[in-house]
């Protein structure tokens, strides 16, 4: 999609898709992801910076067959809404496991993979993926 | 405050309009609205049009003027509303708030959209995909199939609703469809098929999913005061609610049911002083098999887990309890996004009127309309009677 190539746009999310930085609020210690600048739950507007763990479970999957633009030379592939041991939820695809073994619970941690590599301004963007945790025990049928 | 009918429709034929633009679309529905109504384009006070992504789909913005123009509605007031396929049946509720607070009398409610004329389906899927969170959600591959997949699958982990139960939503708003003749699809399919039409996005198959359409849809909003001037058959909006969410899927509390849905029926019914038991039909957005499941749920006419067996039971068959999409619903009629709110408010009309022919549903006399976007982000349901 050519709003997501553009290179700001990626930049100023680039902490968030590389290390999973959301925000706690102070106020009340409600996490999130991505970063927000008021807390719904309590108002709070002081924010800090979270580290999320990255690990988590499946919560619901599919197997995407007709990709939006840039993803075709991945499909099918594998997404999920995860929930993160904080509590959060995030979506990402799925990698190193064969899509067949996808399932409802499963552990899953993230790993730092090539989102879009085919972009007009020549810029590669990464970010999260997710795993079965303790990768690779198996790696068949991985995505990149 | 003020009551508000509806008294003139008008809706295209949904389909691919290879041989029509957007504007000459939009321009046939207001046309026939405003025969519809018996008032002439100059009577009209004020123009509220719903469109999803005129912008991405064709390149044009400022539809709201574009289209006024086009309908010979001159200088008055015009502007477009926008929540993605919820489009239609927000810029109702805006018309419908504008009378009610005495604003206005006579308003034509408009909802377009020209799918047709991207290069290809990929863009399609990617300017739909605008509906959901860019950043955080498209950007790591979520198409909007993919997301009511997601909700499938939690339907299907939590309740046991099947894949042949997703699909016999399909084969019965198909099997309506045939009796609508502005339907984008007047053709039957069997489960087989469906089950056999290829994953978009596991577990949802092509034929689980409403097509690519173009169409457009015009109503006229009037007081109560007008309604009597120019109608014999007003049909009485009772009951309006809206409601928003998370744009983002994984932020919902549940994934088996849309708040949003379920906070505007509360508001509706609440205003309508009905319950979902005093609704004799509704047209529900089905835009997969599995949100007219979950649409019949959150709107209260089945328990939290119940659609799927319902639909395998017949109960939302035309001649069934609750007749569900009889005319076809998106899945058949078709789904041109910002006109799909607009064209249930048309086919409500028909029936509350008795006009709908073949596919006319019993004993009807009141009626609710359903519309979504996105994902579950916005919801706006009425309620109406004749
Ligand atoms: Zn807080």
């Amino acid at each position: 999609m050519a709003h997501l190539e553009s290179v700001p746009m990626f930049w100023r999310r680039m902490k968030s898709l590389y290390s999973l930085i959301g925000v706690e609020c102070l106020n009340c210690g409600k996490k999130y992801f991505p970063p927000r600048l008021i807390c719904p739950e309590c108002g709070g507007k002081e924010m800090k910076d979270y580290r999320f763990k990255g690990t988590g479970k499946v919560v619901s999957y599919s197997i995407i067959d007709v990709p939006p633009k840039g993803l075709k030379y991945q499909t099918p592939y594998g997404l999920a809404i995860v929930e993160l041991d904080e509590g959060v939820r995030v979506t990402g695809q799925l990698v190193g496991c064969n899509l067949g073994e996808i399932k409802a619970g499963m552990r899953v941690e993230t790993t730092f993979r090539k989102i879009i590599a085919v972009n007009k301004n020549g810029v590669i963007q990464y970010g999260y993926k997710f795993r079965p945790e303790g990768y690779p025990r198996i790696n068949n049928g991985e995505k990149k | 405050m003020r009551n508000v009918a509806v008294i003139g429709v008008g809706m295209t034929k949904f389909g691919e309009l290879w041989d029509y633009s957007l504007r000459q679309i939009f321009t046939m529905a207001a046309i026939e609205a405003l025969e519809d109504a018996g008032c002439s384009n100059r009577d009209i006070e004020a123009f509220y049009v719903g469109n999803m992504s005129a912008g991405l789909f064709i390149g044009q913005e400022h539809l709201g003027a574009l289209l006024a123009d086009n309908a010979g509605l001159k200088n008055i007031p015009a502007m477009r509303v926008e929540g993605a396929c919820a489009s239609g049946g927000l810029a109702l509720r805006e018309a419908y708030l504008t009378i009610k607070a005495g604003e206005y009398d006579l308003v034509m409610v408009g909802g377009i959209e020209k799918m047709s004329d991207s290069p290809c389906t990929e863009d399609v899927t990617t300017t739909l995909g605008a509906a959901a969170d860019q950043e955080w959600e498209t950007f790591v591959g979520l198409t909007f199939p993919g997301a009511y997949a997601l909700i499938a699958k939690a339907h299907m982990e939590r309740y046991g609703t099947t894949k042949e139960q997703l699909a016999m939503v399909a084969v019965k708003n198909h099997k309506n469809g045939k009796n609508n003749p502005k339907a984008q699809f007047r053709r039957e399919i069997t489960i087989e098929q469906v089950l056999a039409s290829g994953i978009v996005a596991d577990p949802l198959s092509l034929l689980d999913c409403s097509p690519i359409s173009d169409g457009g849809a015009a109503v006229i909003l009037a007081s109560e005061d007008m309604a009597k001037k120019f109608s014999d058959t007003p049909v009485w909006i009772l009951g309006s609610g809206q409601a928003s969410d998370t744009l983002a899927l994984h932020d919902r509390e549940d994934l088996t049911s849309l708040k949003a849905t379920r906070l505007a029926a509360e508001k509706a019914y609440t205003a309508a002083n009905m319950g979902p038991k005093d609704v004799n039909f509704a047209e529900v957005h089905d835009c997969f098999t599995i949100a007219e499941i979950v649409a019949t749920e959150d709107l209260g006419f089945f328990h939290p887990g119940g659609g799927g067996k319902a639909v395998e039971e017949g109960l939302t068959e035309v001649d069934g309890k609750i007749p569900i999409n009889p005319s076809g619903g998106l899945k058949a009629k078709g789904h041109p996004v910002g006109a799909t709110g607009v064209a249930q408010v048309v086919s409500v009309v028909e029936q509350l009127r008795g006009e709908a022919h073949k596919r006319q549903v019993n004993r009807a006399e009141t009626a609710l309309t359903h519309n979504v976007g996105g994902s579950g982000a916005t919801a706006v349901v009425h309620i109406f009677s004749r």
